[in-house]
C-alpha cells in the first residue's frame, strides 16, 4: 500500500505534502515515514496517511462574472476621484464665497 | 509534432510544470520515465562501491558518516522508484531490468573502490559531480521529479563535506595517506570527466529541449571543473591531464575524454557491473520471501 | 577494572558490533523504505556504543576509538549472539533483533537506576531511543511470527545471548576487516 507523507518544517507551519512510502500497514509506515522524514529532526510533526484517503480536486466552475467577493471586483479608482474632486470644488468655492 | 505536443512544448520551455495525472506527449512520458528509473539505478548501484567501506571505516564517526550517506543514497533511489512507479513503471519491473541489464545507470558506479583514498574522492568529487546535475533538475518541468530533487540536493550537501573532511584529513596526515588520496583521484579522473555525457548541444538534447534538465552536458562538465580543479590544486594534489587549464575567456580546456569507454561503461561492461548486478540479483532473491510476506497480503 | 566498568564494556561491545552487523544490511535490505530505516538503527547502535566507551574512558583512559578499535579480538565482551554474520537471512536477523532488544530493554531498565549520575543519565537517553527499536522490532515480529523460519532462527539464537568470553572465528574475521584501514597506516588520524 501507498501512503502519502506530510510534513510539517517547524511549528507553526502549514503541513505539505513531502513524498510517499510502501508498507504493508500502519505501523510500517509510520516507522518507513518518520526515518525517511524525520531521521535527521529535520521535521517537527508529520502526517501519514493511506494514499486512498486523499481525494484531489483539480477542477472548479468559475463561468459567471462572481468578482463581487473577490478583491479584483472592486476598482475604486475613479469613484474615489470624483469624491475627493468634488469635496476640493466645495472648499473652492467655500473660500471665493469667504473671501468675497 | 502534434498541435498539442507543440502546445504542451512552449509550456515546459516557457517554465511551465505538470503533474502525473495531466496529459504528457508519448515522447516526453517515455524520455522522462528512462531518465528518472537510470537516476534510480544509479542510487542503487552507488550503494555497492560504498557500502564496503561501511565495514572498514576507521574511525567511529566516519563509520556513522559514511553508513549515513550510504542510507541516504539507498533513500534517495525510494524517492526516485516512486516517481517512476507513479508515472506506470512498478518498483520491481525496474529492478527486475536494471538486474537483467535492460536499463543503465551512470558509469561511475561501474569502477571498483581500492582504498580509503577511493572513499574520500568519491564523497567530494563524484557526489560534487552529481550534485551539478542534481541542481540542473530543481525546475525539472515535471513537478513531482522537481519535489524530490529539493530533498535529494540538500541531503548531498552533507555528503560533499563528509568527503572534503575524509580527503583533508589525509591531507595534512603522513605521506602514505597523501599518497592515497593522489592515487585514488588518479584512477578516478576519467571516469568523472566522462560522468556528464558527451558534449551534445543543448538544443539537440531531448532532456533540455523538454526542459527535463535546465543544463546542457558542456556546461554541467564546465560548471564542475570551475568549481572543484582549483579544490583540488590547493590542497597540492594533481590531476592526471596535461592538458588541464582555465582560458582567460573562463572556459576550461582538457583532453577529451574517452566517448567509447563511456559508452563501453554504461552499456554494462565496465569492471565491476557484471559483479554488482550480481549481487543485486543475489540479495533480491534471497529476500523475495520477505517481500512475498509482508507486502503480497496487502496488495 | 571495576564491576562497573565491566559492564560498560560489555554493553558497549554488544552494541558496536550489533550495530557493525546489522550495518551490513544497509543497501541490500528486503525494502528499500526497510533499508533506510533498519540503517538507522544500525547507526543509533554504533553511536550509543560510543556514548558507553567515553564513560569508560573516564576510568580505563584510552579514547572511544582506541577502546572500539585497538583491542584485540579475545578482549571484546559482546555476547556470542552479536558476532555472528547473519546477512542475508532476514529471518534470522530480526530474529536477533527481537530477543536483543528484549534483553536490552531489562538491562537498560536497570542501569537507569544506576547511583552514578552519568550513567544513568546515558542509559535514560539511550532508552529514549531504544523506544524506536523495540517498536520496530515488535512490528517485524507480528509480521513474521507464523513463518516457521522466523520461529526456528529465534531457538537457534536465543541460547547465544548469554554466551560470553569465548571469541569466535567469525568475530576474529569481522575484526580484521573493521580494523584494516585503521591498522595500515599506524598511528595517523583519518
Amino acid at each position: 500500500m501507498i501512503y502519502e507523507v506530510f510534513r510539517q518544517e517547524r511549528k507553526g507551519q502549514a503541513f505539505a505534502h513531502a513524498g510517499s512510502v510502501e508498507a504493508p500497514n500502519e505501523a510500517f509506515a509510520e516507522a518507513y515515514a518518520r526515518e525517511q522524514y524525520g531521521r535527521r529532526g529535520e521535521s517537527a510533526a508529520l502526517w501519514v496517511v493511506p494514499r486512498e484517503a486523499v481525494h484531489e480536486i483539480d477542477d472548479f466552475a468559475d463561468e459567471l462574472q462572481k468578482n463581487y467577493h473577490r478583491v479584483d471586483g472592486y476598482p475604486l479608482k475613479e469613484k474615489l476621484g470624483k469624491a475627493r474632486e468634488r469635496v476640493s470644488a466645495k472648499n473652492a468655492d467655500a473660500f471665493s464665497a469667504g473671501a468675497g | 509534432m502534434t498541435p498539442r505536443e507543440q502546445e504542451f512544448l512552449e509550456y515546459v520551455q516557457s517554465g511551465g510544470q505538470v503533474e502525473t495525472d495531466d496529459w504528457l506527449p508519448e515522447d516526453y512520458r517515455a524520455k522522462l520515465i528512462k531518465f528518472i528509473e537510470m537516476h534510480g539505478n544509479s542510487e542503487l548501484m552507488g550503494v555497492l562501491p560504498e557500502r564496503e567501506w561501511i565495514l572498514r571505516a576507521p574511525t567511529l564517526q566516519r563509520k556513522l558518516a559514511l553508513t549515513a550517506k550510504v542510507q541516504d543514497e539507498v533513500g534517495h533511489s525510494q524517492l526516485i522508484y516512486r516517481v517512476v512507479e507513479d508515472l506506470g513503471k512498478p518498483r520491481e519491473q525496474c529492478l527486475d531490468d536494471l538486474i537483467a541489464g535492460k536499463s543503465k545507470f551512470h558509469n561511475v558506479f561501474h569502477y571498483p573502490t581500492k582504498t580509503w583514498g577511493d572513499v574520500g574522492v568519491i564523497a567530494w568529487l563524484v557526489d560534487a559531480a552529481a550534485i551539478i546535475s542534481q541542481k540542473a533538475l530543481l525546475k525539472c518541468s515535471y513537478a513531482p521529479y522537481a519535489r524530490i530533487m529539493k530533498k535529494i540536493c540538500w541531503e548531498e550537501s552533507f555528503h560533499i563535506l563528509h568527503g572534503r573532511d575524509v580527503i583533508l584529513t589525509m591531507m595534512l596526515g603522513t605521506d602514505e595517506q597523501r599518497d592515497l588520496v593522489q592515487e585514488a583521484l588518479d584512477r578516478w579522473w576519467g571516469p568523472l570527466m566522462q560522468f556528464h555525457g558527451n558534449p551534445i548541444a543543448r538544443e539537440e538534447d531531448p532532456m533540455y529541449v523538454w526542459r527535463i534538465k535546465s543544463q546542457g552536458n558542456e556546461e554541467a562538465r564546465q560548471q564542475f571543473l570551475d568549481g572543484y580543479v582549483p579544490q583540488i590544486w590547493e590542497l597540492g594534489l594533481t590531476v592526471p591531464d596535461p592538458k588541464l587549464r582555465k582560458r582567460d575567456d573562463g572556459v576550461w580546456e582538457y583532453t577529451e575524454p574517452d566517448w567509447a569507454e563511456l559508452k563501453h561503461v554504461v552499456t554494462g561492461h565496465g569492471p565491476k557491473t557484471a559483479e554488482r548486478l550480481e549481487l543485486r540479483r543475489a540479495t533480491r532473491e534471497e529476500t523475495a520471501w520477505v517481500r512475498r510476506a509482508v507486502l503480497a497480503e496487502a496488495a | 577494572m571495576t564491576d562497573q566498568v565491566q559492564k560498560i564494556l560489555q554493553i558497549a561491545d554488544d552494541e558496536l558490533i550489533l550495530g557493525w552487523r546489522n550495518s551490513e544490511w544497509t543497501g541490500i535490505a528486503p525494502m528499500l523504505e526497510e533499508d533506510v530505516a533498519f540503517s538507522s538503527i544500525a547507526q543509533n547502535e554504533i553511536g550509543h556504543a560510543r556514548a558507553w566507551y567515553e564513560l569508560a574512558a573516564r576510568e580505563l583512559g584510552p579514547t572511544a576509538n582506541e577502546l572500539a578499535f585497538d583491542r584485540r579480538p579475545d578482549e571484546y565482551r559482546c555476547s556470542r549472539l552479536v558476532e555472528l554474520r547473519l546477512v542475508p537471512d532476514w529471518a534470522a536477523t530480526i530474529a536477533r533483533h527481537h530477543l536483543y532488544e528484549t534483553a536490552d530493554e531489562e538491562r537498560i531498565a536497570a542501569l537507569k537506576q544506576s547511583d552514578d549520575t552519568e550513567i544513568a543519565g546515558l542509559a535514560a537517553k539511550i532508552d529514549r531511543e531504544e523506544a524506536y527499536h523495540r517498536m520496530h522490532a515488535q512490528m517485524w515480529f507480528e509480521r513474521l511470527q507464523d513463518e516457521p523460519r522466523f520461529q526456528e532462527a529465534l531457538d537457534e539464537l536465543r541460547p547465544l545471548l548469554d554466551v560470553r568470553g569465548e571469541p569466535t572465528s567469525e568475530l576474529a574475521e569481522l575484526w580484521e576487516e573493521m580494523t584494516m584501514v585503521r591498522r595500515s597506516v599506524a598511528g595517523a588520524t583519518w
